[in-house]
Order: C-alpha cells, then structure tokens, then sequence
C-alpha cells in the first residue's frame, strides 16, 4: 500500500505527517510505504497511492484522484490519524 | 539526526506580533539572528502562507513556518517565537497561534530526520502549552531536548 502526505513544500507538514502516519501504522500493524511530497507533484506522486494525507488547504489542489483523500486537522495527534486510517482502510 | 540547531539567539520570548505576517516575520528573524537564514527567507515563508494558507497551523497553538531549501538557507535551523498575544491566522480549527516554530532546511531529501524529531517532541500534547508559557529562552531549550550553548 502507497500512501502520499501532501503539503505546500513538501517539506514540513507532509513530513510530520509521513512521520506520524509510520508511527499510527505500527500501532495498527499495517503496512504502507509513506512518501511526503508537495502539491504540485500530487499527480505523479499519487498516481499509485491509496490514500492521501493531507489538510483542508490542499483538498481543492489536489482535485480529482482514485485515492482516498483524508483531511488531518491536528497533525500531532496521532490518535486522530490512526481513528482516520483505520476507517479509511477497514 | 536531531534536531536541526535551535541556539539562545533563535529563541523570542513573549514577542508582540500585529498579524500573522508579522508573526512570522519575528520566527524569520530568529533564523537570520542564529545564522541560519538570510532575511530574505521570512518573505518565503510568508508567500507560502499567502499562496497556499494558513496550513502551517498544524495543531492548537502552534504554527510551523518555513519555506522550501533555496538560496535564503544558510544552514539548517530552528527558531521558537513565542507570543504575547496570541495571533489568528484565519485556520478553522486550529487558531488562535501562540507559538511559532520557524524552520530552515539547507537541502531537501535530508530533512525528515530533522521533521521527526521535532515531531517527537510536539506528540506530548503538553508540549505546546508548555512552550507558550516558557519565561526564558533556557527553559524553551529545556522543553525541547536542547543543551544550552
């Protein structure tokens, strides 16, 4: 399973979200391969993924997609990603 | 790696800010005082906000600013603002800011290992709050796993 973290950079967000995305995973024991990558490149990053993780800001931006896009609201909260990836994947 | 260098003079405590401009302005030039970023950089950090929005709120109270690697990074670094008032930067759930934490990356593909420790920090919910209360710079280093230079 591919899942894509987006932000603007690609850089700060995506990358606390990659990193507390790896972290929900384990505690859910699934597996995935979490790539953070900007919105610009969402459509080749994405193409294969299926989720996406994101916030409100991108959802617009990243438009049209064969993944599942989740929208994170607090991206420390890691019992908000893992309520949210388990429904997504369940 | 650790985290990215986060030196005394990158750290203003109970700083006033206007707006949220302004508010990053101050997390830009914390980077600019320890030597990480040109004062160029701020204005990056800025644009991203105006052209993408307010998503560098990424949890109650805190906002992560910072621009892509580029020609305005001297090194990689870190700057904590804390703010006096807290400043709204129009985020639906997550205003109103009370910390700013500004971050300078030197070159991309290295930075996660530097996102993840400060991640690591910030999954203590207390972290925040704890920040935003700090009276001195020591105490900020403290809460965040640095050895004062």
């Amino acid at each position: 399973m591919k899942i894509v973290t987006i932000c603007g950079a690609g850089i700060g967000s995506s990358g606390v979200l990659k990193v507390n995305a790896e972290r929900a995973l384990r505690a859910l024991d699934l597996e995935a391969t979490v790539v953070a990558a900007d919105v610009s490149t969402v459509r080749t990053v994405a193409a294969d993924a299926q989720i996406i993780l994101t916030t409100q800001e991108f959802v617009e931006a990243i438009g049209k997609t064969n993944a599942d896009v989740i929208v994170i609201v607090n991206l420390f909260d890691t019992s908000e990603l893992k309520r949210k990836l388990e429904d997504a994947l369940g | 790696m650790s985290l990215p260098p986060l030196p005394e003079s990158a750290i203003d405590i109970g700083a006033f800010a206007a707006d949220w401009r302004s508010a990053v302005a101050l997390s830009g030039a914390a980077l600019t005082r320890s030597g990480a970023a040109k004062p160029g950089y701020s204005d990056e950090m800025i644009r991203m906000i105006e052209n993408h929005g307010p998503y560098v709120v990424i949890a109650p109270g805190l906002a992560l600013a910072h621009a892509r690697p580029g020609p305005q990074v001297i090194t990689n670094g870190l700057s904590i603002v804390t703010l006096s008032e807290p400043v709204r930067f129009g985020h639906a759930h997550n205003d109103p800011v009370r910390v700013v934490l500004g971050l300078a990356i030197a070159e991309g593909g290295a930075h996660l290992a530097a996102v993840a420790a400060v991640a690591n920090i910030f999954n203590d919910s207390s972290a925040i709050d704890r920040l935003a209360d700090a009276t001195s710079a020591a105490e900020v280093q403290q809460i965040m796993g640095v050895t004062p230079s």
